[in-house]
């Protein structure tokens, strides 16, 4: 199933929703609220939901797009879930390492890896 | 002078061979607003060859120093602006970022690496801010930023121009 709410592609694959961006300025300051809500109401409704968040073609973030990232990594922990990011190109990675947010964050190349790293039965607490 | 929809005018009285004038623009408290300000100073970094690594540092710092302008300092308030004022040479860009609210003391913000802060939702923009320019210096009040990055390989002012637009 795909869907294109706005901005956002989100694909459904054996109850993983992998959620790309569709423009390279996704993150930027100025959509960051509107992608975040959009981001949010995706895992409201989900029960232990595992979610991929591809970085592809993404060339820029910010601060505000950080604090997002958090607040949906909550909530994902608060339904039991799963969240990996994927496609993180090096200066971007570089603003997770400088935050420190790659420790808080699991982080892979690729969806396939991002995918591997699932795990089959969610554990509480396990994001 | 003014000059279309982003307010940009010159300052300034003199050119030296090693400088540029000082551009300003003055932009409403709305974060759409944000692009203009990056257009702006990124298109004179072009001109001079600045790597795409400077020119994503820059970015981002002017997004976060902009945004903390508008957020914090004018809280919003559509009736107030932002004052940038932007000097890019072949050797470095200068950008300095001013609201009108009443300041604050950048010292006094916790770090938002401790373990504590990992998960904060707001705090990052200064600290990347200095992880990605060469300068990052605070009025004394607060309520301006001042905001550097040397070219990573600087050319002639000459050379640059003819480079870049080829």
């Amino acid at each position: 199933m795909l869907q294109d709410a706005a901005r956002l592609k989100v694909t459904r694959d054996d109850a993983i929703i992998l959620v790309e961006f569709t423009h390279r300025k996704i993150l930027d300051e100025a959509n960051i609220v509107e992608i975040g809500d959009q981001l949010v109401a995706l895992i409201e409704s989900e029960h232990r939901p595992k979610v991929i968040i591809s970085f592809a073609g993404v060339d820029h973030l910010s601060s505000a797009a950080l604090g997002t990232l958090i607040t949906v990594n909550n909530k994902i922990r608060n339904h039991d879930g799963q969240l990996r990011l994927c496609n993180i190109q090096p200066q971007i990675f570089e603003v997770f390492v400088i935050t420190k947010l790659n420790k808080l964050f699991r982080i892979y190349p690729t969806i396939k890896e991002a995918k591997e790293s699932l795990e089959p039965q969610n554990q509480k607490g396990v994001v | 002078m003014r000059l279309g929809k982003t307010g940009l005018h010159h300052s300034g009285t003199n050119v030296t061979p090693s400088s540029a004038l000082w551009l300003r623009m003055d932009i409403p408290s709305d974060l759409r607003r944000l692009q203009d300000v990056e257009e702006a100073v990124l298109s004179q970094c072009q001109r001079y060859c600045y790597t795409n690594r400077d020119l994503f540092a820059l970015k981002l710092a002017i997004d976060e120093a902009v945004a903390n302008a508008i957020k914090h300092g004018n809280r919003s308030d559509s009736e107030k602006h932002v004052h940038i004022k932007y000097r890019v040479t072949p050797h470095r860009a200068d950008v300095v970022v001013e609201d009108e609210g009443p300041g604050f003391n950048p010292a006094a913000l916790p770090d938002p690496t401790r373990e504590e802060h990992l998960e904060a939702l707001h705090g990052r923009g200064i600290l990347l801010m200095r992880a990605f320019m060469n300068n990052v210096v605070y009025s004394p009040t607060g309520n301006a930023v001042t905001l550097t990055k040397f070219n990573d390989s600087p050319r002639t002012m000459e050379s640059a121009v003819v480079l870049c637009q080829a």
